[in-house]
Order: structure tokens, then sequence, then C-alpha cells
């Protein structure tokens, strides 16, 4: 097998690449749950704020301790196992819900290339000079693998309602599913503008052919379609208002995951903001220019301000999450449908025929 | 590196159990559950064939393939729900009468 | 060997799949089986270079296709299989014959194999390579297909269909009313 290089100029031995690529893994998830938990912090201060109320104070300054405050409740709660339901499936879905919710942040790009330079403690430790980019892994179809991964979460929702044996529960798991399933299609239709753009599927490279503010967005009219388009679809995809009919309480108890108690229910709710997570990444990549901003100082400044820009543009996306949250009511099941496959599916076709036909005409 | 025999055989290894299934099976969603499971051999082979003639066309039937199934599929699952509509069952052996 | 290795651990997570399939009773585990077998057998085109057709597998095969049969199993609340005679007289006959096909299949394609191995670079299996076949050479099939997908979504929606008296009745009576009619229709029927 050919040696496997991160970077035009380096080749680097294989097992530098495995403890690399573990590292780095480790670390994003690290990073990635740690953003899960104060995503419900940030859910909790902004919607307390909208409807004028405090919000968590108590625990630590601003309530920045809370999330460890769930955390220890989460794991100290009774789990409930009912007899009723069918033990295999009960407690495989909230895991696959999880684990396909955490997996689409391998292809995320955060920033630029990183350059670690050689360091030499003696004779007997040397590391190798490392240029590796700031993501898992550069896949020339990134963008697919995240929509694979999104349709593949529809299975922890589905088997979560059927499992349960609980009739709330099933017509939740169903109705929730239905819903991922034909917003999934306007989804990836709004998405393929930006792959007409961009010609590729790589995410690092779609994020390049943004440089110098000539972000997706910007291409009038129908980047700024495609954006209104994938928000929409993206809203409905990961169960939030005002699509989150099948988890709202005064409709069907708690949709699938009523019959859920501690661990097991704090698995769908980081499921459900690791989603919202990585709809946020993919927005600020594939239509605010990802980490592209300006950039000035030192080599090591260099590497860190486009994380920050990245990492900023994600926090706007996630306080627009939660803004839409508690300032617009809810689709009705059916005007929810009906609005997925009658408005926007011929929205989103009319949008790639237009932006493929001015392409063509322009080159 | 692999040969393409290999290859084969895990295809036919897989086609076999469709076709198993297929005979065996009562229940009408796991006998469509076969022929998926027989398709999925048959796309192996394809992609296993396009790499070893270097040609690409193996990979595009694969699509084809990919898309007749899913129409299959759909419509054979509606024509299930039909018929479980009025014989309440989805044991093949219970389905043996044109008209109840 | 590392090329080795990854194929027959995908090799053995497909036929553990195939198997499983066979042997559950219950219609859904059979069906989260056939999720795994399309899972290894995308990992398995990867390891072919075929990587646009690996994601098309995950993204229309197992994150659609199989979505579809899970929900028929939930919505029909489908149960366990039960022990009939057919069925031993299915597994008495069947078995025996597919077994004698299978390893008359497996003897051709050895004696006729070659060691030549299948490289993972033969082809480039990136989207821009497929497009272009797609679209030219193939766009005839291309469309014939799109219109068959219309035709299936036509069918599926006019088979699944509740009938023709019910959907009348839903659209004109109120809601308390409609479940007493609807039930003496069942009654009837």
């Amino acid at each position: 097998m050919p040696a496997p290089h991160t970077d035009q100029r380096h080749t680097m031995s294989i097992t530098t690449f495995i403890v690399i690529s573990i590292v780095k893994s480790l670390a994003v998830i690290a990073v990635l749950l740690t953003a899960v938990a104060y995503s419900v912090w940030l859910e909790r201060k902004v919607s307390a704020r909208i409807q004028n109320r405090w919000g968590p104070t108590r625990v630590g300054p601003f309530g920045l301790l809370q999330p460890l405050a769930d955390g220890a409740k989460f794991i100290l709660k009774e789990d409930l196992t009912q007899p009723h339901v069918y033990k295999p499936l009960y407690i495989a879905a909230p895991i696959i819900a999880l684990v396909f919710a955490i997996t689409s942040i391998s292809v995320v790009p955060f920033g630029n290339t990183a350059y670690i330079p050689e360091i030499n403690v003696g004779h007997w430790f040397s590391t190798p000079e490392i240029s590796t980019p700031f993501q898992i892994t550069d896949l020339n179809i990134g963008l697919l693998v995240v929509l694979g991964i999104t349709s593949m979460g529809v299975y922890g929702v589905a088997l979560a309602g059927w499992s349960s044996n609980n009739k709330y529960s099933l017509l939740g798991g169903l109705r929730a599913s239905a819903q991922m399933i034909s917003y999934e299609v306007s989804l990836g239709l709004s998405l393929i503008p930006v792959l007409i753009k961009s010609g590729s599927f790589s995410l690092r490279a779609i994020v390049e052919s943004q440089r110098h503010l000539h972000w997706n967005i910007f291409y009038l009219p129908f980047g700024t379609l495609a954006f209104f388009i994938y928000l929409i679809s993206a809203y409905a995809e990961t169960n939030r208002t005002p699509f989150d009919l099948p988890e709202a309480e005064s409709e069907l108890v708690a949709g699938y995951h009523t019959e859920y108690s501690a661990m097991k229910f704090a698995m769908f709710f980081m499921a459900e903001y690791a989603n919202m997570v990585t709809v946020a990444c993919l927005a600020t990549l594939l239509f605010f220019g990802g980490w592209l901003g300006p950039v000035f100082g030192p080599p090591v400044l260099q590497m860190i301000l486009p994380i920050i820009w990245f990492c900023l543009k994600v926090f706007f996306f996630m306080f627009l999450y939660v803004w839409v949250r508690w300032t617009l009511p809810r689709f009705r099941y059916d005007q929810l449908m009906a609005f997925g496959w009658k408005v926007l599916l011929p929205v989103a076709i009319a949008n790639l025929v237009v932006t493929a036909l001015i392409v063509a005409l322009r080159a | 590196m692999v040969p393409l025999t290999y290859y084969l055989l895990l295809s036919g290894i897989l086609f076999t159990c469709g076709v198993l299934g297929f005979l065996i099976k009562r229940n009408i969603i796991t006998i469509f559950m076969s022929i998926e499971l027989m398709l999925n051999g048959v796309n192996l082979s394809f992609v296993a064939f396009a790499a070893h003639w270097h040609a690409l066309s193996g990979q595009v039937f694969v699509f084809f393939v990919m898309v007749v199934a899913a129409a299959e599929a759909t419509v054979g699952l509606a024509i299930i729900i039909a018929v479980f509509r009025t014989r309440e069952t989805l044991n093949v052996d219970q389905v043996n009468l044109l008209k109840l | 060997m590392l090329h080795l290795t990854l194929f027959l651990f995908f090799a053995a997570i497909a036929v553990a799949g195939a198997v499983n399939l066979l042997v559950q009773r219950h219609p859904i585990n059979s069906a989260l089986s056939l999720v795994v077998v399309m899972a290894s057998l995308a990992g398995e085109y990867l390891l072919l270079g075929a990587e646009f057709v690996a994601a098309v597998q995950v993204i229309v095969y197992a994150g659609a296709i199989m979505v579809l049969f899970v929900f028929v199993i939930m919505l029909l609340n489908a149960g366990e299989e039960a022990r009939s005679k057919g069925s031993r007289v299915a597994i008495l006959l069947g078995v025996p014959g597919v077994t004698i096909g299978a390893v008359l299949v497996a003897w051709v394609v050895l004696r006729y194999s070659n060691a030549e191995a299948v490289s993972m670079y033969a082809l480039p299996g990136d989207p821009q390579a497929i497009a272009r076949l797609l679209f030219h050479d193939f766009l005839l099939p291309f469309e014939v297909t799109s219109i068959l997908i219309l035709i299936a979504i036509m069918g599926a929606v006019v088979l699944a269909s509740p009938p023709q008296a019910i959907v009348r009745r839903r659209r004109t009576e109120p809601a308390q009313h409609e479940t007493r009619e609807l039930a003496a229709a069942g009654k009837e029927r």
C-alpha cells in the first residue's frame, strides 16, 4: 500500500498516521460532546431571556456548570426497565441514534493545515515533523457521506418508536421518521447548486472555492434560495420547531422517547443536539465560507484564527436554532408534510434546474 | 491483494443465501428481503468485474440495478399492504385462494 | 496484506448478516441484518475503489429502501413466523437443491479462476468519471429509469391507499360519525 500522505509535500509513516488519526478523533469527539452539553445550556439561557426570565443562574457563574449537574442527574437517575418492550431494539435504538449523530463530524474541516515541527528530547524520544489538516479525514465524497449518515439516523427514531410497544411511541416514531425521510429529499436537492458551483463533493474543496468573500450565500439569487431551502429542510430533519410535532408534549405524550428514562433518554437528547451541531457546521461550510476570515499574525495565530472564525459561525447557527424555536409556533403534521412535498421539493428542483442552466450558459 | 475469485465467491454466497431465504421463508416481507439480498450479491460481482476489466460501465450498471430494486420494493410492499388489508395475514401459505 | 484483512473482515460481516437473515424468525431482525449486509457491502465497494457507488449504496439502499421495509413491518405489526407443513417441505427440498446449485457455481468459478489481484486503484471511481458515463453513454437508460420511478410512485400510492368508499367518507363526514362507519365497514367486509 502506498504511504498515506496528508499534504502534498510530506509523506509520513503508517504508525505516525494512525497515532495522529486517533489523537484527532479523540480531540474532535471530546469537543463535540462538550459542545452538545453546552448547547443545552445555550438553549436554556436564550429561551429564558426570550421569555423574560433568568434561566440557570445558580450552578456556577451564569449557570455555566449546569450541564455538569444535568449529566450527574442523568447518570444517577433510576433506569426503569419496562417488561413489555422488545428488549434488543429498545436498548439498541438510542445507541444507533447517538452513533450516527456523532459520526458525521468526521468529515467536517475546522481550519487550515496544522504544522507541528519536529520535537527531539535527547536521543530516546523524538517526534517527526507533522503536517496535517484540521479535519479527521478529507474524503473526496465528504458531502455524500454526511447525507448517508443522516439517512441512517432515521433508524434510531423508527426503532425506538416501535420497540417501546406503546401506541403513542409508535405513532410518534412513525411520524418523526416519515418527516425525516420526506425532508431528506429537499435537503439533498438544495445542496446540488453548491456542488455545481464548487465542482467537488469534498468539503474542503467547497470551502476553498469560497475564498475572497465569494461565499455561496452571496451568490444571488440561487445561493440564498438554496441556503433557505437547506435551513428549512435541516430544521425538519433534526425534528426542531417549527417542525417538532413528533416530540411535542401536548401531542403524543413525548413521542418516540416516551418509554425511555435516564441514560437512554440522555442519549436521544445528545443525539438531537449533535445533529443540530452537524447541521450548523454544514451550513457554515457550504454557504458561509467555513473557516475563511481575516487571518494575520505569527504562524501559530494563523493556525488558530480560522478555527475561531469557524466556531463563531457555528455558534451563530446554534443561536439561530434556539431563536427560531422560541419564536415560531409549531406546524401541524399534515401541514408539515404538505409543505415538504408540495412546496419545498418543487422549489428545490426549480432552483437546481435554473442554477445548472446559468452555470452551463456562462461556461 | 485480493484475487477476483474471492469477490465472486462472496457474491455467490450472498446470492445463495438470498435464494435459500426465498424458498424456505413463509413471511412475504422476508421473501422480499431475500430478493434484495440476491440483488446485492449481483451488485458486488458487477463492481468486482468493473475493477477487473477496467470498465467503469460496471459501476454505472449498479445504479440501474439499485433504481430497479427501489421501484420493485415500493410496488411490492404496496401490494403486500393491499393484500394484508383483506386477508389479515402475511403468511404466504395462507394466501392460496383467489377469492376469500 | 491490509487489503486482504479488510476484505475478509467485511466479507465475514456480510455472510454473518445474510445467515442471520435466514435464521431469524421475526422479520424486523431479518430487516436489520440486511441493513448490516448492505453496510458491509458498501465497505467492499470502497475496497474496489468504487467510492461513489459505496456512498449511493448507503444513501439509497440502506437509508431509504430498508427504511421502507422497516416501516411496513412496523405498520403491519408482523409477528414471528410459525412453522407449518409448507415450510418443512420447502426446507427439505429447497436446502439440498440450492446447495447443489451453489457448489456447482463455485466449482465453475474456481476452475476458471485466475489469481490476478483486483487493485483498489484500477478505476477512477470518483463522481466526475461516473457522471461522464452516466450522462453521455447511458443517457437513455437514465431517463427511462426516471420514468420507471415515477410509475412506481404512482403505483404505490394507488395500491396502498384505502378503498375509495372510505376515502370519500373521510372527506365529507366529521370524525365521530366516521369511526362508527369505519367499524361497520370492517364488519361487513
